[in-house]
């Protein structure tokens, strides 16, 4: 289990989160949902040590993680595919794939991997050797989800991997979400589509203003009126 | 002019190119990924020079392994100047890495002056470089030939390095984009230290040639062949190794064929490179391989 707690966040004089706990229990989808700005990227941003001037506690497994850098995170089976997909546009797909392989050392492991996720995505085998940049919006969220699954994680943290795409694609990656976390994988998504989001997780919090306004599990917050009215525009 | 000449020409050019050139690619390897100029590249040269002959002179040791040596302990002073000055500022504004690194300029530079002493010393070079090769019409000095071979087999090194292994996929996912690469498990700070550690041999072995072809060294002598090498960077297109190679070359080319064409213009020959500068400046800021560098925020 992944538990966070009481997680402060500044950007220079900025308090941008005030004391955030959550938990994601393993081999859940938790979901974190709320307006921009609300502090979701910088829960995820914290938890996988690209943030330095924090405070409170975030343990894995009982082993605190608070003071880890990014490398430390991915190698305690903890990733996160970032926002805006951020693959590397000069690399060709293989190459992207292997770069989220970067803190393993067990090659026949990564070989694997590497098939499991081009079966996975069956677009992303034939365009192996294209460069990240030459893939559409669709293919780069898939090799973006794919980079971050090479790193063999326990756990997943997807930050709005929905963003920007066409409605039949969103689709798809909910489906996506779900077929990982049938492997195992336990996932913490980050998402501006609200309704989605709700309908997959197990458990989802709602962040407002740098802290946690509200939880519970998904399928109680979809019926919940005031996150009806803020976030599912009704 | 016939063409005994011209070959010599166009070998003096290859060498000077080369030697351009591997001090560019270090600037421009520090430039990609962390959009810094390193200013104590310069210095990295120079220091690299003085210890083959510290080497060679105080410790008596044999040419080969002298160079081997210097290569590699420059290439552990250009760690340790990340480290102590660059390492810690990196999330400041660029601005402050910049003034840090013409602090370290100038720092080396006057440790060299304490250390070796600011009057320039005469290189002796090793008999194998000094007996020239007669082939028919064209003499040619060794070192025309052994600098354009050894710069190439270095280059070659680094095409190995940064496209085929692990390490390389590093520094090209670094070099775009710092942060993810970070949360893919890639370990910055000891790509970033490899890659100035790589830089500086590259510098240290261009230093240690610059003093056998123009055998003098002092410790001001990094100056003009380093700014030159920046300015075959970016004329190249900063951030572009294949642009720091052709960069370099070209330059050699340009100064040295200038010179034999028109005599009269050789006291001008250090303007070229500054007048090459302002043309690409002008021209295309982006060099002939850069690309369009968005500002990191
Ligand atoms: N790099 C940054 N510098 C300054 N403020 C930031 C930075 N990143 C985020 N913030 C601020 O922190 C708050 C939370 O941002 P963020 O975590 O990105 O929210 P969300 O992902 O929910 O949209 C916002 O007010 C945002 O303006
Ligand atoms: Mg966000």
């Amino acid at each position: 289990m992944l538990k966070v707690q009481d997680l402060h966040v500044w950007y220079g004089g900025i308090h941008a989160l005030k004391g955030v706990s959550l938990e994601v229990p393993r081999g859940r989808i938790v979901t974190l949902i709320g307006a921009n700005g609300a502090g979701k990227s910088s829960t995820l941003r914290a938890i996988a040590g690209l943030i330095r001037n924090k405070k409170g506690v975030i343990t894995y497994k009982d082993r605190d993680l608070t003071r880890l850098d990014p490398v430390g995170v991915v190698k305690s089976g903890i990733v996160m595919s970032p926002e805006g997909r951020r693959i590397f546009p000069h690399l060709s797909v293989f190459e992207n794939l292997q770069l989220g392989a970067y803190s393993r050392s067990d090659a026949d492991g990564i070989a694997r991997d590497v098939e499991w996720v081009y079966e996975l995505f069956p677009r992303l085998r034939e365009r192996r050797e294209q460069k990240g940049g030459t893939l559409s919006g669709g293919e780069q969220q898939m090799l973006a989800v794919g980079r971050a699954l090479m790193s063999a994680p326990e756990v997943v943290m997807l930050d709005e991997p929905s963003l920007g795409l066409a409605p039949l694609l969103v689709r798809d990656v909910f489906e996506i979400i779900k077929v990982i976390n049938e492997r195992g994988m336990t996932v913490l998504l980050v998402e501006q589509n609200a309704f989605a989001a709700l309908k997959i997780a197990h458990y989802a919090y709602v962040l407002e203003t740098g802290g946690v306004a509200l939880h519970g599990p998904g399928k109680d917050l979809l019926r919940d009126e005031r996150v009806c009215r803020a976030y599912l525009g009704g | 002019m016939n063409s005994a000449m011209f070959i010599q020409h166009l070998l003096n050019s290859l060498t000077l190119g080369s030697l351009y050139a591997l001090i560019a690619i270090g600037y421009t390897m520090v430039y990609g990924i962390l959009r810094l100029i390193n200013f104590a590249h310069s210095e990295i040269f120079m220091l690299g020079a003085y210890f083959v002959f510290w080497g060679v002179t105080l410790f008596s040791l044999p040419w080969p392994l002298a160079m081997l040596l210097s290569v590699v302990f420059t290439a552990g002073l250009g760690i340790l100047v990340d480290r102590v000055a660059y390492r810690p500022l990196r999330d400041a504004p660029r601005i402050s890495a910049l003034i840090s690194a013409i602090g370290v300029s100038f720092f080396l530079q006057n440790v060299a002056i304490v250390f070796f002493q600011a009057i320039p010393r005469a290189v002796y070079r090793p008999a194998w470089l000094e007996n020239p090769i007669i082939l028919g019409e064209v003499r040619l000095l060794p070192l025309t030939l052994f600098v354009p071979a050894l710069s190439l087999l270095l280059m070659l090194g680094l095409v190995y390095v940064v496209y085929r292994t692990k390490t390389g996929l590093g520094m090209r996912a670094i070099s775009k984009d710092i942060e993810t690469s970070y949360l893919m498990g890639v370990p910055v700070n000891r790509i970033i230290a490899i890659t100035f550690g790589i830089g500086s041999a590259l510098a240290a072995a261009s230093g240690i040639m610059w003093a056998l072809r123009y055998p003098q060294l002092q410790p001001i002598m990094g100056g003009i062949p380093g700014f030159k090498a920046f300015i075959a960077a970016v004329f190249g297109g900063i951030g572009s190794i294949q642009g720091a190679v052709i960069g370099g070359l070209v330059l050699g080319f340009i100064e040295i064929m200038t010179v034999a064409f028109f005599p009269d213009l050789a006291g001008y020959r250090d303007a070229f490179a500054f007048i090459l500068l302002i043309a690409i400046l002008l021209y295309k800021p982006t060099g002939l391989l850069g690309a369009r560098q968005e500002d990191k925020v």
